[in-house]
């Protein structure tokens, strides 16, 4: 019995990993038929910077995921992180680099919190982050006095490209991908979020620090949430304390699209990227087809219930 | 030849790439009880899950009361009267007793739920199998055993007369599986039909008539439940396997593992021991008598109130598994996939989760020397897989329990507690455990060993520590013990506070 399902399971195992990814070729192979205007350096680009909020966004909700948690804060935090910097930067005249970092702390602190109710507070995941979101979103609209803040020049060239061509947020998706992917393969916490998110008690009895290692991934999350935050803001050259509102969502479907799983214990870099990416290809596609943003809404929601319906099949043929 | 309920001729079954049943023939008569016997893996599961509508034969004819059937779903199973009974029961433990007995039709007057009906009608089901149980209590306020004998008066209330139990005595103490006989004898008497799988081959003779011993998915032999032991075993194996225990006693040293007045109040209270190098220490004790929560506390996986653990001399801090670890001490836990594996995750990552701390330099882990390690140790237990990155999910019991083991051996565990490390396996990876242990002692490591099954922990301890209700009742040397005397030790306090 164990060779042949065994067989079906690596066929279906690499399947499942480049199912998404064969999701998205297929749609670039679509909308480059439909659309004259899809396949050009100029708008591929475009569709990498729409993606690159939510990719990150996604990336720090791939830690949280594999831990079977869930974080509905991200969004709110990079909203307070990108205001804290705007802030710190104009009315207080740092120094860009130390507003960036101070804005990062401000993020990692928030996902930390999360982390404090979560373990020592035993708060379900999805109550603990709730509240998170209404209280960083609360603290960015009390700091801003719930207006935009321009960033000064300094700090919003970040937004532009290098060689005037690779726009900044692309190459800070790409480099928060690669370290997820180290992160999740490599180090000792990214190999335990796999153990805790699998059997979170077989993971204790075998001396994984369960309480530490969720604090570190909860913190990571938030630290990706800063990151987020401050690519959005240099984009728009201005926080706005109500961006990104809504993006935790986006994040959790690009993470699930991508191949992981709400309960725990799955999950890769390369999978949520795609998964962010297939959204900002969608989206972007649909804009080129002039497709209504109310309809393309509908549209997204169908494909993020198919990938998933897909995804369950695919298992569901494996056992 | 009509008496029969169900017959069964040349089950086939094949998975992609695999022959999980090959030929099997089976009859069942009213009123008696069919043992079904063999190793994890001999097919006794495909052949339920066919009777039971899961899955459907490739080639064979299964005969209900004399006419060619086919059972196609679980509706179907249910309208033939064919009910099972699962290890994992179908029932929801938030619900009361009657609305479980009742799940999915409960008596209805106008649409609206007819309470009074569908208690009175619960309380007549709880009466035939002769359980007590308020039908208004929540369904999780009940044990393990009347959760059982909830699931049985379920069945009888869809009218069952073919009655599959898989492992029913598995989860329950001495006197719970005498209820358990009790009823399945009273039910024999009603004609029910009784398919019984066991891995306990004292149980045969007590309950069974007949027995069917499948190896290899074939149905090898059809004896008397009165068939000896060895005779079974040899069928089952198809081979004969020596000596069940082949304890090789090892030269003892000094005491590695010391427990002094270990409380937790309410739940165990002064217990001491030591258990030295080389050394078997056998637990024994009734199911509830502390013995796990012992081991937890002094693994540092729950609290206790006073008391010491020393390892090495060494006094352990409490509550701490990593310093227990750090100490040498390592715990293969009663509930292999609740507590020992990762199911999701494959062999290697398995059993690198103990040692992957030591692993990591600046917060990388050394994959490759993990995966060295894996494949060192999976080949020394002799692991059955497809490879180290199979899904421990898809492992036989007996081979899930040599990946939780395996771990700690990777650790290099001075001292290995092992809680029920058979329960649940068949005889082959059974010996395989046993030959391990003997291995770790003759290398000087120490084992504390709990099991419920006495032969085994009579065959296997140098030494017996015997615990009744969260005290210790009693030391006996290898010597001293057997089934009585261990049984009257674990007993005999019970009747003195009762």
């Amino acid at each position: 019995m164990t060779t042949g399902t065994l067989r079906l399971r690596k066929g279906s195992a690499v399947l499942s990993e480049n199912g998404s990814l064969l999701g998205l070729v297929v749609l670039v192979v679509a909308l480059t038929l439909l659309s004259g205007d899809f396949l050009t350096v100029t708008n591929l680009l475009n569709v990498g910077v729409q993606a690159a909020v939510t990719a990150i966004l996604a990336f720090g909700q791939t830690f949280v995921i594999i831990t079977s948690g869930i974080d509905l804060s991200v969004g709110a935090v990079a909203a307070l992180s990108a205001v804290v910097l705007a802030w710190t930067a104009t009315s207080h005249g740092m120094p860009w680099p130390l507003a960036t970092g101070f804005a990062l702390i401000v993020g990692i602190a928030c996902g930390l919190v999360n982390g404090v109710l979560i373990t020592y507070g035993k708060l379900p995941p999805f109550i603990a982050t709730l509240a998170m979101q209404g209280v960083a979103r609360g603290l960015g609209l009390v700091i801003s006095q719930g207006s935009p803040i321009a960033l000064p020049d300094s700090v919003s060239h970040l937004g532009d490209t290098i060689g005037s061509y690779l726009p900044v947020p692309v190459i800070v998706m790409i480099v928060m991908g690669v370290i997820t992917a180290v992160v999740l393969n490599r180090t000792y916490s990214g190999r335990a979020m796999y153990a805790i998110g699998g059997n979170e008690e077989a993971a204790r009895l075998s001396g994984i620090k369960v309480t530490r290692q969720k604090l570190v991934t909860y913190a990571l999350a938030g630290g990706f949430a800063a990151v987020a935050g401050i690519v959005l803001a240099s984009r728009l050259a201005s926080a706005q304390p109500q961006a990104a509102a809504g993006y935790e969502l986006d994040a959790i479907a690009a993470v699930v699209i991508g191949g992981a799983s709400l309960s725990g214990g799955k999950g890769k870099a390369l999978g949520t990227f795609v998964g962010a990416l297939i959204l900002a290809v969608l989206r972007n596609g649909l804009n080129l087809l002039s497709v209504s943003a109310f309809w393309q809404q509908v549209v997204i929601g169908v494909v993020i219930a198919l990938a998933v319906l897909l995804d369950t099949l695919r298992r569901r043929q494996a056992r | 030849m009509t008496e029969e309920i169900l017959r069964v001729r040349g089950l086939r079954k094949r998975f992609p790439g695999v022959v999980a049943l090959d030929g099997v023939d089976f009859d069942l008569r009213p009123g008696e009880v069919h043992v079904l016997l063999g190793e994890n893996g001999a097919g006794k599961s495909t052949l339920i899950k066919m009777l039971s509508g899961a899955y459907h034969p490739d080639e064979g004819t299964i005969y209900v009361d004399g006419r060619e059937t086919a059972i196609r779903t679980a509706e179907d199973a249910q309208h033939l009267g064919i009910a099972t009974i699962y290890q994992e029961f179908n029932l929801v433990p938030q619900l009361t007793v009657a609305e479980n007995l009742m799940l999915g039709r409960p008596p209805r007057r106008f649409g609206i739920v007819d309470k009074k009906a569908m208690y009175r009608h619960a309380g007549e089901l709880l009466d035939r199998v002769g359980v007590d149980a308020d039908p208004r209590a929540p369904l999780e306020s009940l044990g393990i055993a009347r959760m059982q004998m909830v699931e049985i008066a379920k069945a009888l209330g869809l009218r069952a007369r073919v009655l599959i139990m898989d492992e029913p005595t598995a989860v329950l103490t001495t006197s719970e599986v005498e209820r358990l006989f009790t009823i399945v004898r009273q039910l024999k008497r009603q004609g029910v039909a009784i398919v019984f799988i066991t891995h306990h081959l004292e149980e045969i003779a007590q309950i069974g008539d007949r027995v069917t011993v499948l190896r290899d998915g074939a149905s090898v032999a059809e004896v008397p439940a009165d068939t000896p032991e060895d005779e079974l075993v040899r069928l089952m194996v198809g081979r004969s396997i020596e000596q069940q225990y082949p304890r090789e006693r090892s030269t003892q040293g000094a005491p590695l593992l010391e427990v002094r007045n270990l409380t937790r109040e309410g739940v165990f209270e002064d217990v001491s021991f030591e258990v030295r190098a080389g050394e078997v220490v056998g637990l024994a004790g009734l199911v509830g008598a502390g013995r796990t929560e012992v081991v937890r506390a002094i693994f540092g996986a729950d609290p206790y109130d006073s008391g010491e653990v020393l390892v090495d001399g060494r006094p352990l801090p409490r509550g701490k598994v990593t310093a227990a670890m750090e100490a040498g001490l390592g715990l293969v836990p009663e509930d292999r996939k609740g507590q020992g594996l990762v199911l999701g995750a494959n062999i290697r990552e398995n059993l690198g989760l103990v040692t992957m701390r030591r692993a990591t330099k600046a917060g990388f882990v050394d994959r490759a020397g993990q995966a060295k390690a894996a494949a060192r140790v999976a080949e020394q237990l002799g692991v059955r897989m497809s490879g180290l990155g199979q899904e421990v999910r898809t492992l036989s019991g007996g081979n899930q329990q040599k990946v939780v083991i395996g771990k700690w051996l990777l650790a290099d565990a001075k001292v290995l507690i092992l809680d029920e490390p058979t329960r649940g396996i068949d005889v082959g990876a059974k010996v395989e455990i046993y030959q391990l242990i003997n291995s770790l002692t003759a290398t000087g490591h120490a084992v504390l060993m709990i099991s419920s099954d006495l032969p085994e922990v009579l065959g296997m301890s140098d030494r017996l520590l015997v615990m009744a209700r969260g005290r210790l009742a009693g030391e006996l040397s290898a010597a001293e013990a057997t089934q009585d005397s261990v049984m009257a030790l674990a007993v005999g306090e019970l009747e003195e506070t009762a």
